[in-house]
């Protein structure tokens, strides 16, 4: 319940932020959601943290230029309820509404969540399937990942030491889109024991834009593209679904084995995507 | 080292010197020498520590003091005003929504902010509303008609 | 002198809200971690990580050095004091040493082996992680049928098998019973561990008073008598130089139904370092240390006529005890025994239970205690068995019920039942549910693919424990009624409640018993300094009996207040009426305050009688009470994921009288979702190396609001003829009646696919596997 001692430091820039990070054992500090339950747990002792939120603007959601940005600082509250992101990626809103509790989705962050990269994390099925572009910065680099380049492995990202989540930037949902997240959260932590994101776009009855994107499965999200390929194809969402997660590794614990994991994805991209298919126009 | 943080607790202000690392859960209860606020895990799942952070439901066991400088906090102990009872709290009695009481200060919160956000719920609302809170008590049921009956009152 | 007389309205029967409530819903009632004195140390306690090893070495001076330490205790500072106490006794009983701190050995994984103490709970905490231990770690055994296996590692190295103790009851001639059986059905039932879960754990706070030469000892328990009694035993100190108070206590389920190590380690660190010190558990702490509930492995037999009728049921009881005994352990397993026989009249049982040592913390009484896992079995049984008949589950126990004529019925295991009419909840349940319309929609849901189960348990128990005979230290309970010089009414209950209500339920007796406003009633418990002796609130015995103690103390109570009545009207008798005492030849009346008064001021006594108002009864139940129930359970699965969803749950329970319906519900409700936690979500699960894999709150699934169904409770009344009050006890029932039921009906959902039995909990992976399976 206690934790280690640590030094803090809160800067009020990003510059300072980034020129803190740039050496040293630090730890950034964003919503706090996974790193202060470690911490308390002794688990992730860090000799020094850099608290995050006291620099002004990086919770910002905007939209510009077909894209929404949404600073990593945002809350899951926030995204869950910003008119921005519930008109133009109601996908990520959906998904943010299904992440731990509300107490929790007022603190954790949207950067703080994937860059700790939880295997069970919700964000990463929707950032996949919206196609979401993260731009990460460090005191000298400032570059945008692709979020299929971004999980890496179990809690593993590809941020380089000293660099940070500045925003995340999605793509416009098409109107026409349907969308769906489906989830079996864990009854105990409420964490994806399976989540499965979908976005499908309709034309003449066929679909021709397919993501799916998975959580909870493996040992990071990742991209259903063989699934995504048949409905492209004109196959029927049963069949698509059945090959979801076909030829990737999946977790298996006291809750569900890895099988039942493949099972429930499969089962729940069928069930994604129905939804996403009723609320595509 | 230790850092000086001023914060606003239940309307009244206080200023003290604290480790970075003190939980802002041990500073209400060991420092400002509240009460309400309960502990009850160390993982953030039982709620029980339930605090409004700038007028949200946060769990004060995951987070430090140090990130509640310059903010406004209520807890349980803030809710009744000179004497009378919150609709919430008026509720809670009423319906027989608590047994031992531990987690009852942080169940309260959390239906503060549940009714601030969704003024009428349905059931499955309210259930999914207090997901982040865990009574072993009264396996909820009472809860639910409490915050249903508050969600009545005006307000609440 | 008032001349009116009202015919008061009772209270007995009505929902009134708490009166405890006001101090709960504002944050202002004081729990254990509530507690600061000046001068308070704080203590952390060191912990084996692994669940066998030796000890070579401790090396506690890099520990002592830190900031802040005060003192590091071992073994060897606390080695002269007593063990951990069991109080239970069987024959041949093997009672291993349990040291308040290991010496050379640990045995679980959270044993305590260090106790740090620092003058912050910080620092303490962070001192802790510098006591070094040097363990040779050892083969551990965590599973109770492997711990029997030929080769398991001993847990005591003393008893290699791992038996602890075995124990045989048989009632009838099972032999027989056996021989005339057209049908047996046999099944291995387990009822898994259980983490008793109190949101608030364990604290407490000792303070040495050494110019008093005590010690008062706050302790978050269930048991503030016994813990006074067994703590001065562990610490070789006079009983009334130590005082324990308990305050607030944030549920115990029977978790704080115990005496712990800690207790008397925090008295005696307080004792050394000459300052107040507290220890509060953590979560983690709690899950580790703390005693667990069932763990039972049971093999069930029973011998039936082909026309349902039971004859006789045999059981095989493996009780995975942990590596030690606490307070109640080995007692546990032969409370099953004793309900084995259910609600039914057959009169043949043969029970044995292994006890069984494994490296894993203890198990002990945990929210029915022994008897959820004998109704989950019989209730089991008995479906096994309808199945195997093709008979409808309810004609069957219908059937069998011991039958309204037959109270008080005397059981094959030695029970008396006081009161009975089983058949009327479950019909009442039936009815509310419409069953055959029930039955009929699922067979239409058969006919379409979709898995619809209909689960009924009826339940018996044994409540109001207990006769003192039948207990290690007394099954009475005490009461002290005190009618203050003012009239206001002080009740001292030496039951301890935490949560239950009784400061609401027992005020409601005294008001209706004395005629006076329940807001002048004040119920006071918990404080062995202010209480007279007492037992404690477990085994839903609060109000069967605690309340039939504070009943009689108020007979007495009332005589002497008549007695002063009288002679203050001057007239031969009086009737107490409405909060006062009426000469009804004239309806002249005195107010109890006048009364009160009278007997404090003394300037008159009445013949032979002593000033005050004050009368205190300590009250022996003649026998058990044993409630009962139905419990049906509509559940559907989902084919796909294995997802189990209660369409609905309904109670119809029968505690006997009810004193307060809207607290009785809430006991229900709260036993409900223990039952239902046990039959689809929680489980304590070791690994092979004894460490607990659902060791956080993040892992062991406790059911959360949007998991519960509604329950629809409602009771029949059967008095209980054992207390003055017809009260049975309601604590447990929901708990018992519970999980059974769920089973069944999922059992009965996938019965079409040949699927006959499944053990708890119900997770949607299991579910899964036996849909793709059939037979699990």
């Amino acid at each position: 319940m206690i934790p280690q001692a640590f030094d803090y430091s809160a800067p009020q820039s990003l510059e300072e932020a980034l020129g803190l990070l740039a050496s040293g054992d630090r730890k950034i500090l964003a919503g706090g959601m996974s790193l202060i339950p470690m911490m308390k747990l002794r688990l992730a002792a860090p000799a020094e943290v850099v608290d995050l939120g006291r620099i002004a603007g990086l919770d910002g959601i905007t939209e510009a230029g077909g894209f929404v940005h949404i600073g990593a600082m945002a809350t899951h509250h926030t995204v869950e309820t910003s008119p921005a992101v519930r008109a133009s990626c109601p996908l990520l809103a959906e998904t943010a509404s299904h992440i731990g509790d509300v107490q929790v989705r007022n603190m954790g962050t949207l950067g703080g969540s994937i860059a700790h990269a939880d295997p069970a994390a919700d964000y990463p099925a929707a950032l996949l399937a919206l196609e979401a572009e993260i731009r990460v910065v460090s005191a000298h680099s400032d570059r945008t990942v692709n979020a299929a380049d971004f999980f890496l492995d179990a809690f593993t990202t590809a941020l380089e030491p000293g660099e940070i989540v500045l925003e995340v930037r999605l793509p416009v949902e098409q109107s026409s889109e349907g969308y769906g997240y489906e989830k079996v959260a864990h009854p105990a932590s409420g964490f994806a024991v399976v989540g499965v994101a979908v976005r499908i776009t309709r034309e003449h009855g066929r679909i021709i834009m397919a993501r799916i994107g998975v959580t909870g499965m493996g040992p990071h999200a990742f991209r259903a593209r063989a699934a995504e390929r048949l409905l492209e194809e004109g196959a029927a969402p049963e069949r698509a679904a059945a090959v979801v997660g076909e030829g990737e590794e999946a977790n298996s614990d006291l809750y569900a084995s890895a099988d039942y994991r493949r099972h429930l994805a499969r089962i729940h991209a069928r069930r994604a995507l129905a939804v996403a298919l009723s609320r595509a126009s | 080292m230790k850092r000086k943080i001023s914060l606003r607790i239940n309307g009244k202000p206080y200023t003290d010197e604290v480790e970075p690392r003190l939980l802002l859960i041990h500073y209400l209860r060991e420092v400002a020498g509240l009460t309400g606020p309960h502990i009850g895990c160390e993982t953030s799942i039982c709620g029980a520590c339930t605090v409004m952070l700038q007028g949200r439901a946060v769990k004060s066991c995951t987070m430090f003091a140090v990130q509640a400088d310059g903010r406004e906090i209520v807890t349980i102990e803030g809710l009744a005003a000179n004497g009378a009872l919150d609709p919430v709290q008026q509720a809670f009695w009423n319906e027989h929504g608590l047994q031992c009481g531990f987690c009852t200060p942080g169940m309260i919160m959390a239906t503060k902010q549940l009714l601030q956000d969704n003024p009428s719920p349905t059931d499955l609302e309210i259930r999914h509303g207090l997901e982040g809170n865990l009574c072993r008590c009264t396996g909820y049921q009472h809860i639910v008609n409490a915050v249903k009956a508050a969600a009545g009152k005006a307000g609440a | 002198m008032a001349t009116t007389i009202s015919k008061p309205e009772t209270l007995f029967g009505k929902r009134i809200r708490r009166q405890e409530d006001p101090r709960l819903i504002t944050g202002t009632a004081v729990y254990l971690d509530d507690i600061k004195m000046p001068g308070m140390h704080h203590a952390c306690i060191v912990r084996s990580p692994h669940a066998a090893a030796k000890i070579r070495a401790i090396d506690t001076a890099a520990a002592a050095g830190r900031p802040g330490v005060v003192a590091v205790f071992t073994a060897k500072d606390t080695g002269h004091l007593g063990a951990v106490p069991c109080a239970a006794s069987l024959p041949g009983l093997r009672v291993p040493r349990h040291d308040l701190l290991a010496r050379d050995r640990v045995y679980y994984v959270g044993h305590p082996v260090a106790v740090v103490v620092a003058t912050d709970r910080y620092l303490a905490r962070d001192a802790a992680e510098m006591v070094e231990v040097d363990y040779e770690p050892l083969p551990a055994v965590a599973d109770p049928e492997k711990a029997l296996a030929e080769g398991a590692p001993a847990v005591h190295p003393e008893w290699p098998g791992n038996v602890a103790f075995t124990f045989h009851q048989e009632g009838g001639n099972i032999e027989q019973a056996f021989s005339e059986a057209e049908v047996v059905v046999k099944q291995r039932i387990t009822s898994q561990r259980l983490i008793p879960t109190a949101l608030e754990t364990r604290g407490v706070v000792a303070d040495w008073r050494p110019g008093e030469n005590s010690v008062t000892l706050f302790s978050s328990t269930q048991i503030p008598h016994l813990m006074r009694t067994l703590v001065a035993g562990i610490l070789g100190m006079p009983e009334n130089r130590l005082r324990v108070v308990t305050p607030e206590v944030g549920g115990g389920f029977g978790s704080k139904l115990n005496v712990y190590a800690e207790e008397a380690l925090m008295a005696f660190i307080s004792m050394r370092i000459q300052k107040p010190v507290k220890w509060v558990e953590s979560r983690r702490e709690n899950f580790t240390c703390t005693i667990h509930g069932r763990g039972h492995v049971d093999y069930f037999e029973l011998a039936a006529r082909r026309d349902g009728v039971m004859l006789g049921l045999k059981l095989k009881l493996i009780q995975d005890l942990g590596a030690y005994h606490q307070l109640l352990t080995p007692a546990i397993p032969t409370l099953s025994v004793l309900m084995m026989p259910g609600l039914y009249k057959f009169q043949n049982v043969s029970a044995d239970i292994v006890g069984v040592f494994t490296n894993c913390v203890p198990t002990d009484a945990y929210r029915g205690a022994g008897r959820p896992e004998a109704t989950h079995g019989i209730e089991r049984m008995v479906d096994i068995l309808a199945a195997e008949l093709a008979m409808d589950p309810v004609e069957i126990r219908l059937k069998n019920f011991v039958g309204n004529d037959e109270f008080p019925y005397t059981t094959p295991t030695g029970l008396s039942y006081d009161s009975g009419n089983y058949a009327a909840p479950l019909r009442k349940a039936l009815e509310q549910v419409d069953y055959p319309a029930l039955r009929r929609e699922q067979a239409q849901a058969r006919e379409e693919g979709r898995l619809m189960g209909i689960g009924v348990s009826t339940y018996g128990e044994i409540c109001a424990i207990g006769p003192s005979p039948s207990m290690p230290a007394g099954g009475w309970e005490s009461a002290t009624v005190k009618i203050e010089p003012t009239g206001k009414v002080t009740v001292l209950t030496g039951a301890s409640p935490h949560g239950q209500g009784e400061e609401t339920t027992f005020a409601q007796v005294v008001a209706d018993e004395l005629g006076v406003p329940m807001d002048d009633v004040l119920v006071v418990h918990g404080d062995t300094s202010v209480v007279q002796y007492g037992i404690g609130t477990f085994g839903s015995r609060g109000t069967a009996v605690g309340g039939a103690a504070l009943f009689y103390a108020l007979q007495d109570l009332k005589a002497k207040v008549k007695k002063f009545g009288a002679m203050l009207l001057d007239a031969p008798a009086v009737i107490l009426s409405g909060g006062s005492c009426v000469d009804e030849r004239t309806g002249k009346s005195v107010s109890f305050a006048e009364v009160a008064a009278a007997a404090y001021h003394a300037k008159r006594l009445p013949p032979a009688t002593e000033p005050g108002l004050v009368s205190t009864h300590f009250w022996e139940p003649p026998n058990f009470t044993f409630p009962f129930g139905a419990h049906v359970v509509v559940s559907e699965v989902d084919r796909e994921t294995g997802d189990i969803r209660i369409r609905r749950y309904v109670a119809v329970d029968d505690c006997g009288k009810i004193i307060n319906p809207l607290l009785v519900d809430g006991q229900v409700h709260g036993g409900v979702a223990q039952g239902l936690g046990q039959a689809l979500w929680e489980q304590a699960v070791y690994d092979e190396n004894g460490q607990l894999i659902t060791g956080e709150l993040t892992d062991y699934a406790l059911p959360k609001a949007h998991l519960m169904p509604w329950i629809e409770s409602s009771h029949t009344e059967t008095p209980s003829p054992v207390n003055p009050l017809g009260v049975k006890g309601v604590g447990e029932a929901g708990t018992i009646g519970c999980s059974p039921a769920v089973v069944n009906s999922v059992v009965d959902a996938l019965s079409p696919l040949g699927v006959r039995h499944l053990d708890m909990p119900l997770t949607p992976e299991k579910i899964w596997k036996a849909i793709q399976g059939g037979q699990a």
